[in-house]
């Protein structure tokens, strides 16, 4: 079967792209200072985002065993669910051009989701080692959300922590105009 | 009887004042007794959440509430020493004021064998409404060779 050549639009080089993107997670990220004073990064594959917390020992709870702390478990588990949502409204300005991630810097962001109330299900004490994790939007909404989020430390199927939170979505503002 | 309860409650304070993350947020203890814990925290630039409105994140007051709700079950009079985190839910009722010290109170109002059951509150200079409010599980542990 043969299809007649149709014209199509060049693709954008690679390079374009990703730098664009990175730019953008880098905008949300690096302007939030208490995701850089617990030293969390995100790595980015498409829009798939995996938050990482690096061991560092102002983290830790416990100095006997010596195991993280439970407050710096629930702060990863909210930074990566609100940072994940963050990105998925984003993404989606982004790619549908509404939003010019060059314009993007910590004090010219889209409004950041509220946390209306966060659950911690602990399930492992924390080993002082990298921790890592995973956030999924169950529900995105025009006013709510709800984030469930996943943490792992040596292993993927042996989760840290799982948590789930519901978030007041940010009402359009001057930062994020948008048509619709 | 007295005295035990004294050592108890030194134990405490020294240990959570020996806590790393702790100290990291400059967590202070205000309070502590019969399972009931007050512990504050300062305004910190570091922990803000929001640069463009200077509010301290919700994980930095999630930590301060997993502090003090631990330091309860801890000075509870039917507790011993340790515990852990089983769950913890915290509503956020609203934005901390920016340059204001937030302050946690909990109290651990039940204690089975295994478990402790504890109700939290934080505020800023605005005591008449709170910041947040958190509820938690926590472990009761005890040693190998325990009571009966």
């Amino acid at each position: 079967m043969t299809t007649p050549p149709t014209p199509r639009k060049r693709p954008e080089p690679v390079q374009v792209i990703k730098s664009r993107r990175d730019g953008a997670l880098r905008a949300l990220v690096s302007g939030v200072p208490y995701i850089q004073f617990l030293g969390i990064r995100f790595d980015r594959r498409g829009n798939e985002l995996t938050a990482e917390l690096p061991f560092d020992e102002k983290l830790i709870g416990n100095p006997l065993m010596p195991a993280l702390h439970g407050g710096v478990t629930a702060a990863f588990l909210e930074v990566t669910a609100i940072i994940e949502l963050s990105w998925s409204l984003l993404w989606e300005d982004m790619e549908a051009g509404r939003i010019d991630p060059a314009s993007l810097d910590p004090m010219h962001l889209p409004r950041l989701p509220k946390t209306i109330d966060f659950t911690v299900d602990y399930l492992r004490s924390g080993l002082p080692r990298d921790a890592y994790a995973r956030a999924r939007v169950n529900r995105s909404g025009r006013r709510y959300a709800s984030v469930h989020v996943e943490a792992w430390q040596d292993n993927r199927s042996r989760l840290l922590a799982q948590g789930t939170g519901h978030f007041l979505m940010p009402t359009p503002g001057p930062a994020t105009e948008r048509d619709d | 009887m007295d005295k035990t309860k004294e050592t108890k409650l030194r134990v405490a304070r020294q240990f959570i004042e020996a806590i790393p993350h702790s100290r990291a947020l400059g967590m202070q203890l205000d309070g502590l007794h019969d399972g009931v814990a007050e512990i504050s925290m300062p305004y910190d630039l570091r922990l803000v959440g929001d640069p463009r409105t200077g509010v301290i994140h919700g994980g930095a007051v999630s930590a301060l509430m997993d502090t003090c709700c631990g330091a309860a079950v801890m000075s509870h009079p039917d507790s011993p020493a340790g515990t852990a985190t089983i769950d913890l839910r915290i509503d956020y009722m609203r934005a901390a004021t920016p340059g204001q010290r937030i302050t946690a109170r909990a109290a651990c109002y039940h204690v089975t064998r295994t478990v402790a059951f504890v109700r939290a509150t934080a505020f800023d200079d605005d005591a008449d409404h709170p910041v947040a409010s958190a509820t938690g599980a926590f472990t009761i542990e005890r040693p190998q060779r325990g009571t009966p």
